[in-house]
């Protein structure tokens, strides 16, 4: 019979219309700033540098080492080198960025900074609501604004945290007892 | 099947009032056209209703990524490659890091082929969905087909999500691998999604496989000969609706899908009607390889060791890595100087290149069937103009 | 995997005259592709589809490749007698390699499934003699290539039914893909952070005129 299979059809999209009131899967979507979907753990939004400590200044991982300003395929990071080395969280002499800018309007999101990053200094963010009436400079992420704690990227990411903690303890303590064996085998020798 | 010289004005068989002396109306389709899938646009020639020439004009999105990737590094481009075919950024991905690994030897470890296998088999399902709501949509069915194949997108989404970070720009094969490994409890879900598709597709048969204005619209509309497919190059689900059965997973064996059973699905008319049925089929082909794939993954490691982030450097050289993406062959063609960034970088799209047979789909059809024929090749813009 | 020498014999016994050599591939993907005559492009070309052999009938991937006038450098060692002592001296000389624009077509058998056989047009030089013939009439995939070709590299396909722009628009000058091409200064420009393009006008039109 002509017509019957857009009657078919009809009766699907009549299925699809009363289901989606009584059954959750057909309604997927969520009014949004009301509700939220639950935060991915993978979930990657723009790079943020992490700090160790309480102290953002002193406690900043990043070293200067520019990898990233060089790695980021969109040129979006813009980094000027201190002149002055200056003690981080442990007391070792260390270069940090006197600048570190982020052109969020630029930034592709790709996560290839903090693949590069041999410091574990930058992170990706889970942040979105970034919106902002000056898309110029409102859009430009200077390092004050893009230094966040450890405590936040644990917050965001546990898992992944919680793995890098682990290795940097272990670097950490694999330096110390070089350190440590060094001025005693001098004395040794003395 | 060559083709010389320009087209000349042709005069419609069998159409009253059509004929000698008719005036040619020159309709610019496009690129703000909504049926356009994007910023393309058409010059079409109609004589009444009948088309007489048709001219695609490319460029509206062209940012030149060849270049750009050829002033980068190796793995900056690889982000870019998510931006051609924004639907399907898994299987662009794969197709240049597979170009990639011929070009340097490295080899993908097995938990990384199964993976790849997946993401790319759950991209096909999800691009194939939207391109029969799309297609539904160009013939006049207004949103509601687009929605359902949209939800179940969705899903998958949600499923890249977890697994790479983000929904469509995935940025997650490397050379030698994928970046990260699957997260706890994706496989489930994933084998959730995958035993749960088929009721999806099953009711998206029962909503427009026997509509009468769908078969109306589409059998007979946008026949392609399957000798003139293959002289045009044209690929993927387009050429096998066609009835040529040339489908790089079972020709190429790249991955590991000869692990596989599957079937390719062929069409015998070659008009949309055809072209759409084969995307149907082939998803439910998508939905065994994922039963198998997920049944098998092993545990192991994904990256290969001698892969590095920074200061990746082949040897000089070239190679040319294709496989089969949800819209055709995609191909990367690397040229190696010994630098650190490709010397040529090419991208085969098979977006454009299936455009190549538009006009010879078009001649004598209505300026309606239009929508829908360059609604059947599933064309990304992005892709097409790069 | 069709090795090239054999389709070098085979293409040479059926086309007559035909010269066709064999370029080495660096990397372990294809074993190397031939380097055709441009005169004789069209004929190796249908031979390749026609031969039973081979039957070449889909030509995948057309692209390509800028290759630049290249100054070398070398050293050679003379000897010169200084002081009626006979003494070896290391010599610097300049060697200019022209340089050419190339067309690379990656063929297939769709009949057979084999490939691919990678085939190298090479044009005279960089700018006047950069006409090569199009092999869109042996198979149409070509067409919108050899057009993207023509586009961003600046080869002339003699025979092509319809050269044209494909992606840039129809009354630009310049071949962006070429190895030499600078980006014009002259478009409108959205301020950013780093500002490069607006610094770079600067420089390059004077600082009156930018601002």
């Amino acid at each position: 019979m002509l017509g019957a299979g857009i009657i078919k059809g009809l009766a699907e999209t009549a299925r699809n219309f009363v289901g989606s009131y009584v059954v959750p899967e057909r309604l997927i979507t969520v009014p949004y700033p009301e509700q939220r979907l639950p935060a991915q753990e993978n979930a990657r939004n723009f790079p943020f540098l992490v700090y160790d400590g309480d102290d953002a200044a002193a406690g900043l991982r990043c070293v200067a080492c520019q990898i990233c300003e060089k790695e980021c395929p969109p040129q979006c990071i813009y980094i000027v080198k201190d002149v002055v080395k200056k003690p981080d969280h442990t007391g070792k002499l260390q270069f940090q960025p006197k600048a570190f800018d982020i052109d969020l309007s630029v930034c592709m999101s790709c996560q290839i900074c903090v693949e590069v990053c041999p410091f574990d200094a930058i992170k990706m963010d889970t942040e979105f609501e970034l919106s902002t009436t000056d898309r110029f400079g409102g859009l430009l992420a200077t390092k004050d604004q893009l230094s966040k704690p450890n405590t936040y990227y644990h917050q965001i990411h546990p898992g992944e945290a919680r793995q890098v903690d682990e290795h940097l303890a272990a670097a950490r303590a694999r330096l110390e007892a070089r350190t440590l064996s060094k001025p005693a085998g001098d004395a040794g020798s003395r | 099947m060559s083709r010389t010289g320009e087209f000349e004005p042709l005069t419609v068989p069998g159409e009253s009032g059509a004929g000698e002396g008719q005036d040619v109306l020159e309709v610019a389709m496009g690129p703000h056209h909504p049926s356009t899938h994007g910023v393309f646009r058409m010059d079409v020639a109609v004589a009444g209703e009948r088309i007489v020439r048709l001219k695609p004009v490319f460029g509206y999105l062209h940012r030149n990524h060849e270049k750009i990737a050829e002033t980068g590094s190796y793995l900056a481009a690889m982000p870019y490659t998510d931006r051609l075919d924004y639907f399907c950024s898994l299987t662009n991905n794969w197709a240049y890091a597979l170009a990639v690994e011929r070009l340097t030897g490295l080899r993908p470890p097995e938990r990384a082929e199964y993976i790849r296998v997946i993401t790319a088999e759950l991209t096909r399902l999800q691009n194939h969905a939207c391109l029969v709501g799309f297609l539904a949509q160009d013939m006049g069915a207004s949103g509601t087909p687009l929605m359902y194949a949209f939800r179940e997108r969705e899903k998958i989404l949600d499923l890249f999500e977890s697994l790479t970070g983000s929904r469509m720009m995935c940025n997650y094969m490397r050379f030698g691998g994928c970046r990260c490994d699957l997260p706890d409890g994706w496989l489930d879900q994933a084998r959730q999604l995958v035993a749960d598709f088929p009721r999806f597709l099953d009711e998206f048969e029962r909503f427009l496989a026997d509509n009468e204005i769908l078969m109306a619209r589409t059998q007979g509309i946008g026949v392609l000969p399957p000798e003139l497919a293959i002289n045009a190059g044209v690929t993927g689900p387009m050429l096998r609706a066609s009835g040529v059965n040339y489908d790089l997973r079972k020709v190429d064996d790249y991955g590991i899908y000869h692990r596989f059973k599957f079937r390719v699905p062929l069409g015998d008319h070659g008009d949309v009607y055809d072209r759409y049925m084969i995307r149907v089929l082939e998803m439910r082909e998508s939905v065994e390889i994922l039963h198998q794939a997920l049944r098998d993954i092993p545990a192991g490691p994904i990256l290969d060791p001698k892969s590095k982030p920074r200061g990746f450097r082949p040897k000089p050289g070239e190679a040319y890595g294709r496989i089969e993406a949800p819209k055709g062959e995609l191909g990367f063609y690397l040229i190696s100087d010994g630098g650190s960034n490709p010397y040529r970088y090419r991208v085969r799209p098979p977006s454009l290149i299936n455009l190549t047979v538009l006009e010879d789909m078009c001649l004598g059809q209505t300026l309606a069937d239009v929508v829908v024929i360059l609604g059947s090749v599933d064309i990304v813009l992005g892709e097409v103009d790069r | 995997m069709l090795s090239p020498e054999t389709i070098k014999a085979q293409v040479e016994s059926l086309v007559p005259g035909a010269e066709l050599v064999v370029v080495p591939n660096g990397s372990t993907d294809n074993p190397g592709a031939l380097l055709v005559r441009g005169e004789q492009a069209v004929a190796v070309a249908r031979a390749l589809r026609e031969h039973p052999a081979l039957r070449l009938d889909y030509a995948s991937n057309v692209t390509g490749v800028d290759w630049p006038d290249q100054v070398l450098r070398e050293k050679h060692r003379i000897k010169l007698i200084v002081e009626g002592e006979e003494r070896e001296f290391e010599e610097e000389r300049e060697r200019r390699v022209p340089g050419y624009l190339e067309v690379v077509y990656h063929l297939y058998s769709m009949a057979l499934g084999h490939g691919p056989v990678v085939l190298r047009l090479r044009t005279g030089n960089r700018n006047d003699q950069v006409s090569l013939p199009s092999l869109t009439p042996v198979w149409r995939s070509c067409e919108l290539q050899e057009r993207e070709v023509f586009d961003l590299f600046g080869v002339r396909f003699e025979g092509h039914p319809d050269l044209r722009r494909l992606l840039m628009w129809e009354d630009y000058q310049d071949h962006p893909m070429r190895k030499d091409y600078s980006d014009p200064d002259d478009y409108e420009y959205e301020p950013t952070a780093h500002d490069r393009v607006l610094a770079r006008s600067r420089a390059r039109q004077g600082e009156g005129a930018a601002s």
